[in-house]
């Protein structure tokens, strides 16, 4: 979960730590959520290393494991910036600016929406809807929910974390 | 002085936790003792962080509360101060709601079990234990209870049928993947009342004979997970959870799995499969999750609103609740208010209001001041209603008839500025990132929509395309997500057929 990672920087897969996260959580396919998003708190993505790790221990083909890591949006193959800002382009957020706040925060990162600044200090996410509907538009950094978002916020935001 | 600030993710979102902070040191610098409580939001969301302090006459509220308030607020002793909104119960958007379902919401620490003893918690699963299963079945269909999901299920149904169904091990699924725009009412109850459904999910799970409860929420909440954990780590200290629920001979366990971003997972075969460790794809039925659900096994699978329903029914009993309501759209629908509009937030009501008292009376038109031109009803799959719909009551049957569904009773405004073949045109866009790919008229359907309805103004081919496209998505899909993606596109272009037209440059070509 977002919440819970990002906090560390995205280190190099290492063995023992990807063993110890297979044995805390189990080697059922049920259990594969939850390690694919113990490994990518303690990494920062999952790597194609690890993903043959995963499905070795749970007796799952590499390419069921790879399907799984691509189906959903959290999970991420390569690393991300150093920083996560998510903007909602959801509904409730469009009706009060989502799109032109997403075209001035792209326009001031100089990126589009799943692209990193050139320093790797950001990447820059859509999401669908983070229940903050009542204070549109809302968004999150590096897991921290905010609303009533507007361009000079974000703006403040983001300078914040790459001073 | 007891001081209370949310912990609701909409409150931390604008600074709840400043707040709270300032408060505190404010109170040391002052040498004032404050008892601050992290307590649910009261709902009106325009108002966070809404602060409120115990007085002899009840608690009083103030909001919205900044930083830069606080010292003001202690200087007029909580007061008569500008931010003053008197007490929450007096406010009409709160006086004219029906609270049932989120009765507790906001009044206390949401993970102290006591507190939710000391305003009527456990009641419902005490007397539930006190009947047989098939009587707690038989009281929630009497009921006349719902699938507050979208779907509108009647649940006693889904419940005998897992009971009856052939199998050693049943579960109880709690949907948290509240996906839909627009909606925040499983957010507010599971950060604001988690033991709620906690208790509701005790009370399925004695009901059907399942020992295995699981909340499958979405990770876009992660301060709904981190308020769960520590409920559901109370209850089983408390003996709420475990293998003498209530130290009665009925054994319950509940957890916790976080999901990972995939809207279609709130489709219930979806859901299951990715619980399983799988792509999140949805199963053909039959058979039903009610008969082979989680891991084959006979599954409830039912949305937080549901499940939360329930405590207060077998509390109070299935009369008072079926006796709410119009027609078979009985009991309360927390009802979330939100996108454009003045007042957001949750108004629980009993099923029958009309669409332009919730938008026009309660949300009290547009935020920003300008003419309220659009709701969308239900989230990303529900149709949009116009200035033309006002009247419309807000029951399953009526909106069912109106060509749209009240889905999760998420209502989002949209002011005179809304370019409504660009929603249309966001439906298709959605539909095309979320879709699990498995049926050809959601996959490919909802790509080619986007494209073609781009060019509606430009090409008079276009609108009839998508009319014929949309009738394929909407007989031909697996599930709600292509099937009822037609009800955004279609609505649009019936009720605002100004925004599809040929512009003049291209009319005259």
């Amino acid at each position: 979960m977002r919440g819970f990672l990002l906090a560390t920087t995205p280190a190099p897969d290492t063995e023992p730590r990807l063993s110890a996260i297979l044995t805390a959580i189990g080697d059922q396919q049920a259990d594969l959520m939850n390690i694919l998003h113990a490994v990518q708190a303690e990494f920062g993505f999952i790597s194609e290393k690890s993903m043959r790790a995963i499905a070795k221990a749970l007796n799952l083909t590499a390419a069921e494991v790879h399907g799984v890591v691509t189906f959903y949006h959290d999970f991420k193959t390569a690393p991300s910036g150093t920083h996560v800002l998510r903007l909602c382009r959801a509904e409730a957020c469009k009706s009060m600016g989502a799109d032109h706040l997403a075209a001035e925060v792209a326009s001031a990162l100089g990126i589009g929406f799943g692209e990193t600044t050139a320093d790797g200090a950001v990447t820059l996410e859509e999401v669908f809807c983070l229940g903050l509907c009542a204070l549109a538009p809302a968004g999150d950094l590096d897991g921290k929910q905010y609303a009533r978002l507007s361009s000079e916020r974000v703006a403040l935001l983001a300078g914040k974390v790459r001073a | 002085m007891k001081v209370y600030v949310p912990l609701d993710s909409a409150a931390l979102a604008v600074g709840a936790d400043d707040v709270a902070e300032a408060i505190r040191a404010e109170a040391t610098k002052r040498g004032v003792t404050v008892d601050l409580v992290r307590n649910g939001s009261r709902g009106l969301l325009w108002l966070e962080p809404l602060v409120e302090v115990e007085t002899d006459t009840g608690r009083v509220a103030f909001g919205p509360v900044t930083v830069a308030d606080v010292a003001g607020l202690f200087d007029t002793g909580f007061g008569a101060h500008d931010l003053a909104i008197g007490g929450v119960e007096d406010l009409p958007f709160f006086a004219r709601q029906t609270r049932l379902t989120f009765a507790r919401c906001g009044l206390a620490d949401p993970v102290s079990l006591t507190a939710y003893e000391a305003m009527g918690g456990l009641t419902g699963l005490r007397k539930a234990l006190t009947l047989t299963p098939a009587q707690v079945v038989e009281t929630v269909t009497a009921s006349g209870l719902r699938g507050r999901g979208g779907a509108g299920f009647p649940t006693g149904i889904k419940w005998k049928t897992v009971a009856d169904a052939e199998g050693d091990q049943r579960y109880i699924v709690c949907n948290a993947d509240e996906g839909d725009s627009g909606t925040f009412a499983d957010r507010m109850l599971m950060e604001g009342d988690p033991f709620t459904l906690i208790e509701g999910m005790a009370i399925a799970g004695y009901a059907v004979g399942a020992t295995q409860g699981v909340i499958y929420l979405r990770s876009e909440y992660p301060n709904a997970a981190i308020v769960l954990e520590k409920a559901l780590t109370a209850a089983r200290a408390m003996g709420l959870l475990g293998d003498k629920v209530l130290g009665q001979a009925f054994k319950f366990a509940i957890r916790l799995q976080i999901a990972a971003g995939a809207y279609v997972c709130g489709e219930e075969t979806s859901l299951l499969n990715s619980m399983e460790g799988r792509r999140g794809i949805v199963r053909t039925k039959p058979p039903l999750p009610a008969v082979k659900g989680f891991l084959a096994s006979p599954t409830v699978v039912n949305n937080v609103l549901t499940l939360g329903s329930v405590p207060h029914i077998l509390a109070h009993g299935a009369e008072g609740y079926a006796a709410l309501g119009l027609g078979r759209s009985k009991g309360t629908m927390p009802i979330q208010l939100g996108g454009n509009l003045r007042h957001t937030g949750l108004f629980e009501a009993p099923f029958g209001i009309t669409l332009g008292a919730l938008v026009n009376d309660i949300a009290g038109g547009t935020a920003t001041g300008r003419p309220l031109r659009a709701v969308q009803v239900g989230g990303p799959l529900g149709a949009y209603m116009s200035a033309n719909d006002m009247d419309l009551p807000f029951t399953y049957e009526h909106f069912d008839a109106a060509g749209g569904l009240i889905g999760h009773a998420g209502i989002v405004g949209f002011d005179d500025q809304i370019d409504m073949l660009e929603m249309a045109r966001f439906a298709f866009e959605f539909c095309a990132k979320e879709s699990c790919g498995k049926c050809t008229p959601c996959r490919i359907g909802s790509v080619r929509g986007a494209e073609t309805i781009a060019r509606a103004r430009t090409d008079a081919t276009a609108i009839p395309l998508i009319k014929d496209l949309c009738v394929t998505m909407k007989d031909g899909s697996l599930c709600a997500l292509g099937g009822f993606t037609p009800y955004p596109v279609m609505s649009a272009i019936t009720k605002f057929p100004e925004d599809f037209a040929l512009t003049e440059t291209e009319a005259a070509e």
